[in-house]
């Protein structure tokens, strides 16, 4: 083997002297610089309800991806984790309803908070993995179903139909969390740290062995994995996602209430995360934002156009329709395939690499 | 009297525990998928360091053993001691924690990854960092290992490449190393050499030959000038049963044996 071995020549491009901030992507400097001057740019309900709510159903989604994606799981109840951290939040920290919450610190509310949605998580993964395929999206499905029914009978805990409402961020730092640009990049903080670390781990031993669960259980028990632990670990890691976003979610609406994690919102985090595309941790935020822009302004197209508001579910269910009908892997799919479109040979027809 | 045999049968139990007992020792081991006996009462024992070759025609019951052994499902009946331990009702990744290995006849590898990131998924596996969350660094232990079994099995040319554009032979030397990630203590080869070029094949022996003398295994094999240049001895099987077991001159030279799997072969 010569000293100038193609092999080794390719192998020494990840470590090719470049510090690790010349090595990120220009995508990344565009759009990080983009959201962050946002707040120069947009309007409070843009930063608020349209960015913010992106950032918190992205995050809840992106832990569907993760088990979905790396793992090969479909879990229907990453909201109703969402709904327990946001629950606890309001039982152990404050709120409007002073009879139940116990009004501890936020430093103490929301640890615990994160604690128990875990706990959930992890008890909900550990009988899901015992099923496959179209049986885990029917246990999980029963768990959230379980949870809102649960969440609204029970008045002692759960304050049964109404919830919670006056749930606040801390002021911390002196700063109003709700106010417009700050809870844009409070969520912002949180999204991007998400898919941050989604992504690092994905390359990291816990994420490679995931993928390999989800490509061959078999093999990987033979290779000295548990697979059921590595499983069930994974649904611990997007609870803590889940949890994440769904205090965020509480402290938007300063209020949580049994609708917040009912089974409409649990197939939506399913819908956000098909939409968006499955294998990337981008995903689940772009369909988060297609699902807000469609939820948000549907009627007022509608209604624009001359047709009955109230239809708007209708286009809703139209425009997800159209994209798993076009690409069944979501955007990121779309995507991809145009880029490799672009890359085609316009006579041959075939890729630009390969034979 | 007593007291002192039993104290002797633990002496031989506690030594039997760290390391001079069999590296396997099956008894009565059967498996039946319904009403049919892939494996009927099979009684083997292995020494550490022992090379043993399976022989047998197709469905004579030797991916069932192994199968079996390590635990890809569980025997019906029988035990089955790996270095004294006995491992029967253990899942397979506690057995794989143990030191046993195997390779699979039907590759079973992760084809969207690169050779270096299969042999570094078998490292992982039998070492602490399962669970970790942090990727490996420059100078991480379990990469340097990966690297070096890359070496032993002669695909440093390959070490990048995604595992789905290997050729067939190559595929067949990362599953090798997947087995020989860790420390293995004895280790089942499922043919390694089926399909192989003469050329690859010659390469595997080398390989197998230069296996630490102290790691023992057993080998699957069909082709015998494979088998008896790498095994000390040769265990038969037909029908799910022990056939003959012996030197590899004996199995040559037995006429029952001849007769059965050779006789067919005038070369």
């Amino acid at each position: 083997m010569s000293v100038f071995d193609p092999v080794e020549a390719s192998h020494a491009a990840p470590s090719d002297g470049r510090s690790w901030l010349e090595r990120i992507p220009v995508a990344y400097w565009v759009v990080g610089l983009a959201l962050l001057i946002m707040p120069a740019i947009a309007g409070d309900f843009m930063l608020f309800q349209i960015f913010g709510w992106t950032f918190i159903l992205g995050l809840i989604a992106l832990g569907l991806m993760f088990l979905g994606g790396y793992g090969g799981m479909v879990s229907l109840a990453q909201m109703s984790i969402a709904g327990v951290g946001g629950y606890m939040v309001a039982i152990f920290g404050v709120s409007a309803i002073d009879t139940i919450s116990l009004g501890w610190p936020w430093y103490v509310a929301i640890p615990i908070a994160l604690v128990i949605a875990m706990l959930f998580g992890t008890l909900t993964g550990w009988l899901a993995v015992r099923t496959e395929g179209i049986y885990t999206i029917m246990i999980t499905l029963a768990i959230a179903a379980a949870f809102f029914y649960f969440a609204r009978q029970n008045y002692v805990m759960f304050n049964g139909f109404s919830g919670f409402n006056g749930v606040l961020p801390p002021m911390l730092f002196g700063v109003d969390w709700r106010d417009p640009a700050a809870f844009y990049y409070l969520t912002l903080f949180w999204a991007a740290l998400g898919y941050l670390v989604v992504l690092y781990i994905s390359r990291a031993p816990f994420g490679l062995a995931l993928q390999g669960v989800r490509d061959n259980p078999r093999r990987m028990s033979a290779l000295g994995y548990n697979v059921t632990a590595h499983r069930v670990a994974a649904y611990t890691f997007a609870a803590l996602l889940a949890a994440i976003g769904g205090i965020l979610l509480t402290w938007q609406s300063a209020q949580i209430s049994p609708g917040t994690a009912g089974i409409g919102p649990a197939i939506d985090i399913l819908v956000i995360a098909v939409i968006g595309g499955m294998r990337h941790p981008v995903g689940p935020f772009i369909g988060a934002f297609i699902y807000v822009i469609l939820k948000t302004y549907a009627i007022d197209a509608l209604v624009t156009l001359g047709l009955a508001g109230e239809r708007f579910q209708l286009l809703i269910g139209v425009a997800f329709l159209a994209i798993v009908f076009w690409s069944p892997d979501g955007i990121i799919g779309l995507w991809d395939r145009l880029r490799e479109d672009r890359k085609r040979d316009p006579l041959t027809g075939r890729g630009g690499e390969g034979p | 009297m007593n007291a002192v045999l039993d104290a002797g049968s633990t002496i031989s139990e506690r030594l039997g525990a760290t390391g001079t007992a069999n590296a396997l020792e099956l008894k009565g081991v059967s498996k039946y998928f319904g009403a049919l006996a892939a494996l009927s009462d099979v009684d083997i024992t292995v020494r550490p360091s022992e090379r043993r070759a399976v022989l047998g025609s197709n469905g004579a019951g030797k991916t069932t053993l192994f199968n079996c052994v390590a635990g890809d499902f569980p025997s019906t009946t029988g035990t089955i001691r790996f270095f004294g331990e006995d491992i029967t009702q253990f899942p397979p990744h506690e057995r794989i924690r143990r030191g046993l290995r195997r390779t699979y006849q039907i590759s079973l590898l992760f084809t969207g990854l690169t050779v270096l990131d299969n042999i570094f998924l078998a490292c992982v596996g039998v070492s602490r960092s399962r669970f970790s969350f942090l990727q490996p660094g420059r100078d991480d232990a379990l990469m340097a290992s990966a690297e070096n079994l890359v070496r032993v099995v002669h695909l440093e040319d390959a070490r990048d490449e995604q595992v789905a554009t290997l050729s067939y032979g190559q595929q067949r030397q990362l599953e090798i190393a997947m087995a020989l990630a860790g420390a293995p203590r004895f280790i089942l080869f499922d043919e390694p050499a089926a399909g192989l070029s003469p050329t690859e094949r010659s390469e595997l022996i080398e390989i197998l030959v230069g296996l630490p003398t102290h790691m023992g295994f057993i080998i699957i094999e069909h082709d015998m000038d494979v088998a008896l240049r790498v095994a000390e001895s040769v265990t038969m099987m037909h029908n799910g049963r022990i056939f003959k077991e012996g030197s590899p001159a004996e199995i040559e030279d037995d006429p029952e044996v001849q007769a059965l799997y050779l006789g067919g072969d005038d070369g």
